[in-house]
């Protein structure tokens, strides 16, 4: 039975406003390493036009308007799409929220050209397009589906709770992030993002070791584990790459081609591993109880009915 | 209630939008700057001295980056094998090119003279012509595009009004002043990430810049003795004293070590 009303459409639409983020993020990304943020030096126009030269960095940052105007207008309509159809008021406003973070990020982005780029817009502009990211990645999960069936609740009697973990853990990958573009806009040394790394993969681990220790036979709680797993890993390696990739091209003219795409897939996988922490923890407040105890009353409730 | 709210929503992003439109740094064209010293002292010309010398690097150069330009087509037509990176040239003997050489010592008692020429920065070849420029503050920058492609030029100084103004290709050459004294203002382009400059702005007239083979002039220099710094893009400042007899020629060699550049 569905709590909600499904809608196989919206659902999918929500799949690929998030796959089009995902592309936003690596345009964005490609900007910042080529460092052509500035090399169109007025917003909204380009140029004084609608369309600017398109050579050197100049096609870097008109893509990454280009795709940015359009998921800001794909977002209007998501929401406009949740309002008439979603009965759920918590989905339709989250839907609204992920709208007004949009259009917060097309103002960041602005400033970011107009005031030529001081650190802390930078780094706001990076950190709400991960925000923004989540909440498309969200809202996918809210409208599947699998989301809107009945589940069995499952008793969490570990501690600390999956829940909490799970949430902590998400807010460590997002303040990691935000030192990952500190370092990366100038505003820090890589010392904090180093830091944050460790922290992080040391939760995420401890996040999928609860999992597979306490819920060894859940299927969606099995699928979770090995996406922190698969994502932490790759992360590593990355983040990994990277650095060594800025150490051999530190005395080349930058930016050099592999340290490009190298930085630029860490900070792709940086969003996927965010996006995934938050849909651990998502899911861990879907399936799991707060206590037991809420859990039998809730049962008794159901049974009442 | 939900219309109205939605409403609402939208109007207040529409107003950031145009807050922010509107918002944009007044690109002001600073006048020269209260630290410039008209009412100096005039050099007397009958026994001011000059101080030349040749700066070189010690031990093996190392070997230059290598700047492909195969991200753009017209770029790559003028380069269609990498061009080396000028941040070390080093000529015969090891001379160092693009090296800025200036009087150290507080020298605010002479009078500043702003040349009525203005220093030349060009873009050609996606390149900066020169790599270095040095003028006094106060003075005229003429910037001219003769690439038939655009490019932006966007300085990074800290204590003159930073600015990034793009130039497509057939642009009237465009003149900007650094009203504050400055040295080492790193300018990029980010259209083509490899183009990279800098640009010394100076309170007083003592300076100079050298040329393919090393060697440098500061003429008009009264007599004394002083403390001359040399910049290097690569190896950073190094000093030396330097004493100028009246009417006379001083000599300062000034060498690096191309192994503190690692």
């Amino acid at each position: 039975m569905l709590a909600g009303n499904y809608n196989k459409s919206l659902n999918r639409f929500c799949i690929g406003m998030s796959i089009l983020t995902g592309g936003l993020l690596t345009a964005g990304a490609l900007v910042t390493s080529n460092d052509a943020g500035l090399s169109i030096p007025d917003w909204p126009l380009a140029y004084n036009s609608l369309v600017p030269p398109f050579v050197g960095g100049i096609r870097y940052e008109f893509t990454h308007r280009v795709i940015a105007g359009i998921v800001a207008t794909l977002t209007v309509v998501l929401a406009a799409w949740l309002y008439r159809v979603e009965s759920r008021g918590w989905v339709r406003t989250f839907g609204y929220i992920a709208m007004c973070t949009v259009i917060a990020q097309a103002v960041l982005g602005g400033m970011t050209v107009i005031f030529r780029q001081p650190v802390p817009v930078s780094v706001a502009h990076a950190c709400v397009a991960q925000i923004f990211f989540c909440s498309l990645i969200s809202l996918s999960l809210f409208t599947s589906q699998w989301w809107q069936e009945d589940v069995t609740a499952i008793s969490d009697t570990g501690s600390p709770k999956l829940r909490a973990l799970a949430v902590w853990t998400a807010a460590a990958t997002f303040f990691q992030l935000v030192l990952g573009a500190a370092f990366r806009h100038g505003g820090s040394g890589i010392g904090p993002h180093l830091v944050g790394a460790a922290v992080v993969t040391g939760m995420v681990f401890w996040t999928a070791g609860s999992l597979r220790n306490r819920f060894p036979s859940s299927a969606p709680f099995k699928v979770c584990r090995i996406v922190l797993h698969s994502l932490i890993g790759m992360q590593l390696i990355l983040g990994g790459a990277a650095w060594w990739s800025r150490i051999i091209t530190k005395n080349a003219p930058q930016p050099m081609p592999i340290m490009v795409y190298l930085t630029v897939a860490h900070v792709v996988f940086g969003a996927l591993t965010l996006a995934g922490t938050v849909v651990v923890a998502l899911v861990s407040y879907r399936l799991l109880t707060a206590s037991l105890s809420r859990a039998v009353a809730s049962s008794r409730a159901q049974e009442a009915m | 209630m939900k219309l109205r709210n939605s409403g609402y929503i939208m109007v207040a992003a529409a107003l950031a939008i145009a807050l922010v439109s509107c918002g944009k740094k007044e690109e002001t064209t600073e006048t020269p700057a209260a630290t410039m010293a008209p009412s100096g002292q005039p050099v007397d010309a009958a026994t001011a001295g000059s101080i030349t010398g040749t700066i070189k690097l010690e031990g093996t150069p190392p070997a230059p980056g290598k700047i492909s330009m195969a991200a753009e087509a017209y770029c790559a037509k003028e380069h269609p094998t990498p061009v080396p990176a000028e941040d070390v040239v080093v000529g015969p003997g090891g001379t160092l090119a693009n090296a800025v050489v200036y009087i150290s010592d507080d020298m605010s008692k002479y009078a500043v003279t702003v040349p009525s020429a203005p220093a030349v920065i060009d873009q050609k070849g996606c390149m900066y012509h020169p790599h270095v420029v040095a003028m006094v503050a106060g003075q005229q920058l003429q910037i001219t595009n003769s690439d038939a492609t655009t490019h932006n030029i966007h300085p990074l100084p800290k204590d003159n009004q930073e600015w990034n103004v793009s130039q497509p290709p057939g642009s009237a050459p465009m003149m900007k002043v650094w009203g504050r004294p400055e040295e080492a203002i790193a300018v990029k382009c980010n259209v083509h990430p490899w183009m990279k400059s800098y640009m010394f702005a100076f309170k007083n007239n003592f300076f100079a810049v050298t040329g393919a083979d090393g060697k440098f002039t500061i003429g008009n220099v009264p007599p004394g003795t002083y403390t001359i710094t040399v910049w290097q893009e690569k190896y950073g400042n190094k000093t030396a004293s330097v004493t100028v007899p009246a009417k006379g020629a001083a000599t300062a060699d000034v060498s690096f070590s191309a192994a503190s550049g690692d």
